[in-house]
C-alpha cells in the first residue's frame, strides 16, 4: 500500500535548529513528575560532587519542552496530510535514543529534526502509517550528546 | 547510596530489579507540564473516549522514563546508559499498576568498554508487556578499578 503523494514530498523534510537551554529546575520538575528521587537530577549539592560536577538530566529528557528538535512543527505539516490520506488518528509508537555524553544543567543544545520514513501498513484495523522523524542533539562544544529515532503511528 | 553494581556483578539471563508504579491521572497532568506535551489524550477524558479509548492514556514517553529509571538505579552512579529504546504497543490507564522489568541478553568487552545489553518492558496488571524495548549500558569493572589503582 502506497502512501499518498502528499506524505511522500513530506520525508527528507528537516526543522529549523531549536535551542534547548537545560535548566536545573526543569530537570528537577520532570524527575517530579516521574517520581524519580535519584539525586544526580535534584541535589545540586551531591551532583557536584558525583563524577558528572553538575546536575545531569534523566534520560531522554534535554531540557523543556521536551518534544523538540522540531518535532511540533513537522507534526503541524503532517497531521492534516496523514488526515487527508484517512488515518486521523495519532499515536507515539515508540522512540530509540543513543547517548553519548551527559547532559549536565546550564548546557544549551542545538536539536534539529528531520522525517526520515513514512510508509503505510495494513493492520487489523485497515491501514497504518509509520513515520519515523530523527532528532540529533548538539551541545555548545559542537558535540553529539544524544540521537533519536522516534516513530509516530496515524490510523 | 546503594551499592554500585560491577560487571562483574551481571550474568546473561539475570533480572533487573523490578520499578513498581502506579502514575494517577494528576502524574499525567504534572508529567505534562514538567515535558511541555500538551495532547489531550493524556488528560482529557471526553477527548480520549472520543478517539475510542475507555479513558485518558498514560504517555508513552512517560513510560520511557519510569524505565530510564529503572536502568539508572540499577546502574547507579558508576554505570552509563548508552541506548534506550521502547515500542508503546499497549495501552496504559491511570490508576493501574505498571511493573518496569528487565533481563540481561549479553555482556561482552568492547574497545575497554564493559558493555551489557538488556531487554526491559513494562508490564500491566493482566501481565502483558505494554512496552518492550532494549537498552545498552555500560558498568564500570572491577578489574579495570584495581588496574586504576
Amino acid at each position: 500500500m502506497a502512501i499518498t503523494d502528499e506524505l511522500k514530498a513530506l520525508i527528507g523534510t528537516t526543522t529549523e535548529p531549536v535551542i534547548m537551554e537545560v535548566e536545573r529546575g526543569a530537570i528537577r520538575r520532570y524527575a517530579d513528575a516521574i517520581d524519580d528521587p535519584n539525586p544526580l537530577f535534584r541535589d545540586v549539592e551531591h551532583a557536584q560532587s558525583s563524577r558528572y560536577g553538575e546536575m545531569i538530566c534523566p534520560p531522554g529528557f534535554f531540557g523543556w519542552p521536551v518534544k523538540r528538535g522540531g518535532v511540533m512543527e513537522v507534526l503541524a505539516s503532517l497531521t492534516p496530510a496523514l488526515a487527508r490520506a484517512g488515518c486521523p488518528r495519532i499515536l507515539d509508537g515508540g522512540v530509540d535514543f543513543e547517548f553519548y555524553l551527559p547532559i549536565r544543567a546550564g548546557d544549551i543544545l542545538t536539536s534539529s529534526g528531520k522525517v526520515a520514513d513514512i510508509r503505510a501498513r495494513e493492520g487489523k484495523t485497515g491501514t497504518m502509517i509509520f513515520t519515523t522523524l530523527e532528532t540529533t542533539f548538539i551541545n555548545q562544544n559542537g558535540d553529539l550528546v544524544a540521537k533519536s529515532r522516534a516513530t509516530i503511528i496515524s490510523l | 547510596m546503594a551499592k554500585q553494581l560491577y560487571y562483574e556483578d551481571v550474568e546473561v539471563g539475570i533480572e533487573i530489579p523490578p520499578l513498581v508504579k502506579c502514575p494517577t491521572t494528576r502524574q499525567l497532568v504534572q508529567w505534562a507540564g514538567a515535558s511541555g506535551d500538551y495532547y489531550e489524550l493524556h488528560y482529557d477524558k471526553d477527548f480520549a473516549q472520543a478517539q475510542g479509548f475507555p479513558n485518558v492514556l498514560v504517555h508513552g514517553k512517560l513510560k520511557f522514563g519510569l524505565l530510564g529509571q529503572m536502568l539508572t538505579d540499577w546502574i547507579g552512579e558508576g554505570g552509563i546508559l548508552r541506548k534506550l529504546s521502547c515500542s508503546y504497543r499497549g495501552t496504559d490507564f491511570p490508576g493501574e499498576e505498571i511493573v518496569c522489568k528487565g533481563r540481561v541478553a549479553n555482556k561482552y568487552v568492547k574497545d575497554g568498554e564493559h558493555i551489557v545489553e538488556c531487554e526491559i518492558w513494562t508490564e500491566n496488571p493482566s501481565g502483558e508487556k505494554t512496552t518492550p524495548g532494549n537498552a545498552t549500558v555500560i558498568l564500570p569493572s572491577r578489574a579495570q578499578d584495581k588496574k586504576e589503582a
